[in-house]
């Protein structure tokens, strides 16, 4: 890639840092070239996104309905999956299966409730409540 | 308190820190790409089976941590590397190396990175940074892919380090052990090396699915993924190929421009070995690269999408591997001078 071939489509990565890419100057030596970032790329990562605000909504409706514990909302609200959330909270994942029914979710001590608010970096009240505030 | 360290931006988080933790050892000559080439950093692999965020596990560059202890070997650079299970110790050893004023590289993940955007952060744990001191409750972040140093709170660096997950990086820390200069012979000889590992790497490492025939297996993959994912799954599949190879750390052409960089630099050292002709190549397979993250991305934007258009993206693969596998030979068969 030449060196004025380096794209500079404003991305969110952008917004914060350019990126350093490799080009070569007009003599075909590389250099060092900043990029404000790629549509090819900023469009990439858009699908990745939809991807995921489509999951959350889905599993929004599932908890509404009663057909998952708030623990999936919030599993695909922080990407993560059984095997993250057993990393994080120390429980087993078939025990996160299982609180992941809504009537053995409420039944859950406030004990183990913290360690998903932790894991999830929410408090136990809007763990409950399906509640995220933006960070 | 805060250590003599000058920041430095690069394109990739472990090339980047380990050129910058090499730097007063080397006054400055392991850059970023030599640190990409000694470590023998150019890799291709299609995990079959394994999913990542729900897509396809594809990587352009060698395994987390790799680069580092590589460029360090091939130097004859002493490595230390700790991990911890108490983050109480993580803390202590790291104050205890900044007061020594050695600056250390830590892997950490990005998912509560603060200093990232939020798209950006992903349950990926195998990012690197260099903290360099630390002032009031603040340490001193270097993140080489930033373009300014940068500062974490003691909460939000435990965090990172302790990040859990796939490649858990449980507090890890390492830093090369500083002594004596690194002369031109010396790194001579680990360009070579490097390149003889990156050949290893891409040609004979066994497997239908690592190296330049997983790039070919990738190609012939893509071709089925209309029929077998149906359009909107396979355009997904085809976003996190591109964001894999593109995205923040490649520095563009999933780090083949790097690679190139890397052989022009080395010809300087070990010139008449036809370096310049082979980086040529990369540069090449870079745009390559590029040409086939254009059309995946008209893919997925919904412009195209018809079995044609998949066969072209499919071919573009292929010939890549066509590309880097005679470039790779043609490495393989240097007689060194």
């Amino acid at each position: 890639m030449k060196k004025e071939n380096v794209p500079q489509d404003m991305s969110s990565l952008g917004k914060i840092t350019k990126e350093v890419c490799y080009a070569t100057d007009s003599s075909g030596k590389y250099v060092k070239e900043l990029s404000a970032g790629w549509e090819v790329k900023i469009n990439a990562l858009d699908v990745a996104w939809d991807d995921i605000q489509g999951r959350i909504a889905r599993a929004k409706e599932q908890v509404l309905n009663k057909a998952a514990s708030p623990l999936l909302f919030f599993m695909e609200y922080r990407l993560m999956d059984v095997g993250i959330l057993s990393d994080y909270t120390g429980f087993w994942k078939w025990q996160i299966k299982r609180h992941l029914k809504p009537a053995v979710f409420n039944d859950l001590p406030e004990k183990k409730l913290k360690k998903y608010a932790e894991a999830f970096n929410v408090t136990v009240e809007d763990l409950k409540t399906m509640t995220v505030h933006e960070d | 308190m805060k250590i003599d360290f000058q920041h430095i931006q690069s394109a990739h988080c472990e090339s980047g820190v380990t050129s910058s933790l090499l730097r007063k050892n080397s006054g400055s000559k392991i850059t970023e790409p030599l640190a990409f080439g000694i470590g023998a950093g150019l890799f291709f692999v299609y995990v079959p089976l394994i999913k990542i965020n729900n897509g396809p596990a594809i990587a352009f560059r060698t395994f987390p941590g790799l680069i580092f202890k590589r460029t360090c070997e091939a130097l004859g650079i002493p490595v230390i590397r700790k991990k911890f299970s108490s983050k109480e110790q993580a803390e202590t050893f790291l104050m205890e190396r900044l007061n020594e004023g050695t600056p250390v590289g830590c892997q950490v993940g990005v998912y509560y990175l603060s200093y990232f955007p939020k798209e950006y952060r992903f349950h990926f744990n195998a990012h690197n940074l260099i903290v360099y001191g630390k002032e009031e409750d603040n340490f001193l972040i270097s993140d080489p892919v930033m373009e300014n140093a940068t500062t974490l709170t003691t909460y939000e660096l435990e965090r990172v380090r302790f990040a859990k997950g796939a490649l858990a990086p449980r507090g890890q820390l390492y830093y090369p052990q500083n002594d004596g200069e690194i002369t031109d012979e010396q790194i001579k000889k680990a360009i070579i090396k490097g390149i003889k590992k990156n050949v290893h790497m891409m040609l004979h490492i066994p497997g239908w699915f690592a190296g330049v025939a997983g790039i070919k297996y990738t190609g012939k993959k893509i071709k089925k993924w209309r029929d077998k994912l149906g359009l909107h799954k396979a355009g997904l599949y085809l976003a996190q190929l591109v964001r894999m190879q593109e995205e923040i750390g490649t520095g563009g052409g999933g780090f083949r421009y790097i690679y190139a960089a890397f052989l022009q630099e080395a010809d300087a050292y070990l010139p008449n070995n036809g370096l310049l002709e082979i980086s040529k190549i990369f540069t090449q397979s870079g745009d390559l690269w590029r040409t086939a993250a254009v059309q995946a991305a008209g893919i997925y934007k919904g412009r195209i999408g018809s079995q044609e258009d998949f066969n072209i993206m499919g071919d573009y693969l292929i010939e890549i591997a066509e590309l880097e596998k005679n470039a790779f030979r043609a490495l393989k068969g240097i007689r060194w001078q």
